[in-house]
């Protein structure tokens, strides 16, 4: 019995001590590895492939930082796509925001370096590069803000080794819009992925066909090759669906267009409708006033810049009045030392202003150089608004609002104001206005004024959607005529009209007939318009006509 | 009124004194200096890329008499301004040559304006440098091009995006005259014996000085998610450029999804937009100001000091200006006068350094060897080179991808023609 029992132990034993042995040497070999993991782990391994200078080498060390798990990955590629990844003496660092400088091996602070600093160079695939690693690292970060950017991100990376992480994501995602975005980039996984469940896959074509964007059109339109005659199905159903939306959003989107380029061309125009409409002056210097107050607007900018950076998001508010001032002040000394002299001489005041526009351009071009003016966007009109499937760019809504402000405005001085009143009296019959006591030398100049400041406010908003360069004004003036004549000599709402109706027509035939013959299509229409109706739109009717 | 008329007389005899004095001194100096013509717009819309290069050319003569001049004589340089005006500069040019006997010529920027030209040197034969990029499908005995040819700019850059960014669909996008339809032709052709589909290649003109781009930038959205990778090829020329890369911006098509690369755009065109949002769109040229080399280094130092800017930048067409009066000065050398037929027929295999390190050689079909660079645009509106050839491109005044250009070979050396055709064995295709 002793015999057999001691029989049967040795080898128990020995299992046992196998197993402990096993497990010890296991624990050793932990310890081990987790010491030469704190030595030299895959992070660590990756951070001097930074200091290469070699796209591939950036691109290998990205993956493999990213995947370390190192609790400094997120800084360190952030810090890269910011420009604030630096290599200097074969070590990397990080310059945080604040200026600081932290070794990026250790995380520690790091005084002064030794020797020049330069950051590691990234090119665009790169940066895609940096997009997904970042998209992966911040799925499940704290901020919202950052896990609606990663959701994106993965959404275009469709990395499917995200995807364990992707789902803990979802499952703990407490907001509605962001908890979409996730599901979306899920889908977009889950749609190429080849071992995911049929059912899955179908239930992503869904996913997709909700979002309904281009991007969704994309990936439906593009099934894996192993796709089952369900999912092509279903995603041909989706494919057809998103179109029509997407043609409907389209038709949308060019009126906006339209409405858009036609408050840019009444704002060009606005002034002239009372220098040309309403005063008959041919000025062919009006597109220099739009540049004189846009180079108002860089002018403030530059200042602001020097000394009160603080102030920039108001630049354009600031630039307003002074744009006003600078190219009124203008416009009366041209109507005072010329234009005065030309009234009722179209020919004469044609050529006249001309030459001031010629000497205006060349004026601007010794002072501020022949090259482009950079003038700055304020962040609140960078960027764009998404609605439906289309977007609204936040400069175009402001210019649209503010056309329409200054319609507005303009028509209120015109009608209300005694100015307005003499004005409208002087255009209507000057001797009889005269007659009256009104002092109409000081009208016509006030009037000139008026146009010309207008002209200054529109180069404040123009200088933020084209260049501001000695030539800005001369790109305007064809058309800010085109839409006075079109939309009757003499009166606002013509102009405002008339606008409207050539940006929309010109933004509807663009799609179909390209930009040059768009543009051709319209002139030509323009010019059979004024056969028919030679007093445009909305004819002044009765004694002004004769006057 | 007696003081009147005397006032009068006495002004009349001081402009004839002046005159003639005038009239000596110039004949004076007519006999001692070489003088050498520029002719770029310094008014008008090409000013803004002009003006620069006016200016380059004032500190290279300047550089040149400082080492002595040339054949023992002062270079003179004689500016005018063509004002943008495309018959002008043709009116310009005769002024230069008949009226001012200049030596050589370095001007025009735009197509039109060299075509405007052309005539005018072959009647008087005179020699024009030409040093911007541009279509090719030219070669004529008096014209040297310093410029990028189709094949030095374009065709590499398309490479690189197929290459290097696996871009399938393609937006040529440029304005509408002859450079970027020709460019824009040559690429089709390319593009398409490459295997690329016909809709895969999208093609948008747009009327010179296009400010609204909100149409065309949300067409090239809609064409490029497709799900294949897309890029836009832009031959968008001058001043239509800035709201063209603001609307994409404001639009969001950024360049790690849909990358521009452009063939008119540099750093002097940069210097008026905020960059930031621009960052990875690229430009193909065969210079950067980024370009470290101690040749680049030492050029931007003169010019920064000649201009009193320590902000002015550089640029490729400058580039090509330093090297085309660099070759036409050793060319005189060589030949020992300035005469044009002699300096034409001295000026081919002539080596001069380039500001990219290398060495660049006037060919017998008047264009030159030139490196291509590929550059991506930083924060700071300088371009970060991201590839570039291995060596030299030697020009092709002829596109090998387009059907009436392929047999046609360039060499004003052995065989005096601009246009040989390969194939029938004539001049004059």
């Amino acid at each position: 019995m002793g015999a057999a029992l001691a029989a049967l132990a040795a080898p128990l034993f020995k299992v046992l001590l196998m197993y402990c042995l096993h497990h010890i040497l296991r624990a050793l070999l932990l310890l081990l590895g987790m010491a030469s993991a704190a030595l030299a782990g895959p992070y660590e391994e990756a951070l001097p492939k930074f200091a290469n200078d070699s796209y591939a080498d950036t691109d290998a060390a990205i993956g493999a930082v990213a995947s370390s798990g190192n609790p400094l990955a997120v800084d360190v590629v952030e810090a890269l796509r910011d420009g604030r990844l630096l290599i200097g003496s074969g070590q990397v660092f990080i310059r945080r925001s604040s200026g600081e400088l932290i070794n990026a091996a250790t995380g520690q602070a790091w005084g002064s370096p030794a020797g020049e600093l330069k950051p590691v160079r990234i090119n665009n695939r790169l940066r895609r590069a940096i997009e997904a690693a970042l998209g992966n690292l911040t799925l499940l970060s704290p901020d919202a803000g950052r896990r609606l950017e990663a959701a994106r991100a993965v959404f275009r990376s469709r990395d499917e080794a995200v995807l364990p992480t992707l789902e803990k994501a979802i499952a703990q995602e407490s907001q509605a819009h962001v908890r979409n975005a996730l599901e979306n980039a899920r889908a977009a996984i889950l749609l190429s992925q080849l071992d995911a469940l049929p059912m899955q896959r179908l239930g992503a074509i869904e996913t997709l066909e909700a979002r309904g964007d281009q991007d969704a059109l994309a990936l439906l339109s593009n099934l894996p090759p192993d796709a089952t005659p369900e999912m092509k199905a279903g995603a041909g159903k989706a494919v057809a669906g998103i179109h029509t939306r997407l043609a409907l959003w389209e038709a949308v989107q060019n009126v906006w267009y339209g409405i858009s380029l036609g408050s840019v061309l009444l704002l060009a125009a606005i002034g002239l409708a009372i220098t040309f409409g309403t005063m008959g002056v041919i000025n062919m210097a009006h597109g220099e006033m739009v540049m004189l107050g846009a180079y108002t607007t860089f002018v403030v900018q530059e200042i602001i810049r020097a000394y009160a950076p603080g102030l920039f998001g108001a630049s354009l508010f600031i630039a307003l009045p002074l744009a006003f001032l600078v190219a009124g002040a203008v416009g009366v000394l041209i109507e005072r030392t010329v234009i005065r002299f030309l009234y009722g001489r179209p020919l004469e005041t044609l050529l006249a202003t001309w030459g001031i526009s010629l000497i205006l351009q060349q004026g601007v071009r010794t002072i501020f150089g022949p090259t482009n003016r950079e003038v700055g966007t304020p962040a609140w009109m960078s960027g764009a608004l998404e609605v439906g499937a289309m977007s609204l760019t936040y400069n175009r809504i402001a210019i649209v609002v503010f056309a329409f402000s200054v319609f507005a405005v303009l028509l209120l001085v015109l009608r209300y104001t005694s100015l307005g009143l003499y004005v409208r009296a002087v255009t209507q019959n000057r001797r009889m206005a005269g007659s009256m006591g009104i002092r109409t030398n000081r009208i016509d100049a006030l009037a000139f004024g008026l146009g010309s400041g207008v002209a200054g406010i529109a180069g404040v908003a123009l200088s933020q959607i084209d260049n501001v360069s000695p030539n800005l004004g001369q790109g305007y003036i064809i058309d800010s005529f085109m839409v006075v004549v079109f939309g009757g000599v003499g009166n606002l709402w013509g102009t405002l009209v008339g606008a409207m109706t050539l940006g929309i027509a010109n933004k509807l035939l663009e799609p179909y007939a390209g930009a040059v013959l768009g543009k051709i299509v319209l002139l030509i229409a323009i010019i059979l318009f004024i056969q028919r109706r030679p007093r445009g739109l909305f004819a002044l009717k009765g004694r002004a006509v004769e006057a | 009124m007696s003081i009147f008329t005397m006032t009068r007389r006495n002004l009349v005899a001081l402009t004839a004194a002046a005159l003639v004095s005038g009239a000596t001194l110039q004949a004076a100096r007519a006999e001692e200096t070489i003088k050498v013509g520029v002719l770029h717009s310094l008014s008008g819309t090409m000013a803004i890329s002009e003006t620069t290069l006016k200016d380059v050319m004032l500190m290279l003569v300047e550089e040149q008499n400082k080492k002595g001049g040339l054949l023992g004589r002062k270079l003179e340089a004689v500016v005018v301004d063509p004002a943008s005006n495309w018959p002008l500069f043709a009116e310009k040019a005769r002024e230069l040559i008949s009226q001012h006997k200049v030596s050589a010529v370095f001007g025009a920027w735009t197509s039109v304006s060299r075509k405007s030209v052309l005539p005018v040197f072959k009647e008087l034969n005179s020699i024009l440098f030409y040093p911007v990029q541009y279509e090719g499908e030219e070669s004529e005995r008096n014209v040297f091009y310093t410029g990028a040819a189709p094949n030095q700019q374009a065709i590499p850059a398309v490479d690189y995006l197929a290459k290097e960014e696996k871009v399938e669909r393609w937006v040529l996008a440029g304005t509408d005259y002859v450079y970027p339809r020709t460019t824009n032709k040559i690429l089709e052709a390319y593009l398409k014996s490459k295997g690329v589909k016909a809709e895969d290649i999208m093609i948008s003109y747009t009327p010179f000085g296009h400010s609204d781009w909100q149409t065309i930038v949300a067409d090239i959205k809609k064409f490029g998610s497709s799900g294949k990778k897309t890029a836009v090829v832009s031959t968008i020329n001058g001043d239509a450029n800035v709201p063209f890369y603001k609307e994409l911006a404001n639009q969001g098509v950024k360049a790690t999804d849909i990358p521009v690369v452009a063939f008119s755009v540099g750093e002097e065109e940069l210097a008026g937009i905020d960059t930031k949002p621009l960052v990875g769109h690229l430009a193909a040229w065969n210079y950067f100001q980024s370009v470290e080399t101690p040749e680049n280094k030492a050029f931007i130092e003169k010019w920064k000091t000649f201009t009193k800017n320590a902000k002015r930048v550089s640029n490729d067409p400058m580039e090509a200006h330093v090297i085309g009066f660099n070759m036409w000065v050793k060319a005189v050398e060589k030949a020992g006068t300035t005469d044009p037929d002699k300096v034409i027929d001295a000026i081919v295999g002539i080596q001069v350094p380039n500001l990219t390190g290398g060495v660049s050689e006037m060919l017998p079909n008047h264009h030159i060897t030139k490196p291509v660079l590929i550059g991506e645009i930083k924060e700071d509106g300088q371009f970060d080179t991201v590839w570039q050839t291995d060596g030299l491109v030697s020009g092709d005044a002829w596109s090998k991808h387009l059907d009436g250009s392929k047999d046609l070979i360039a060499d004003w050396q052995t065989l005096k023609c601009g246009n040989y055709n390969t194939v029938t064995k004539k001049c004059g295709s």
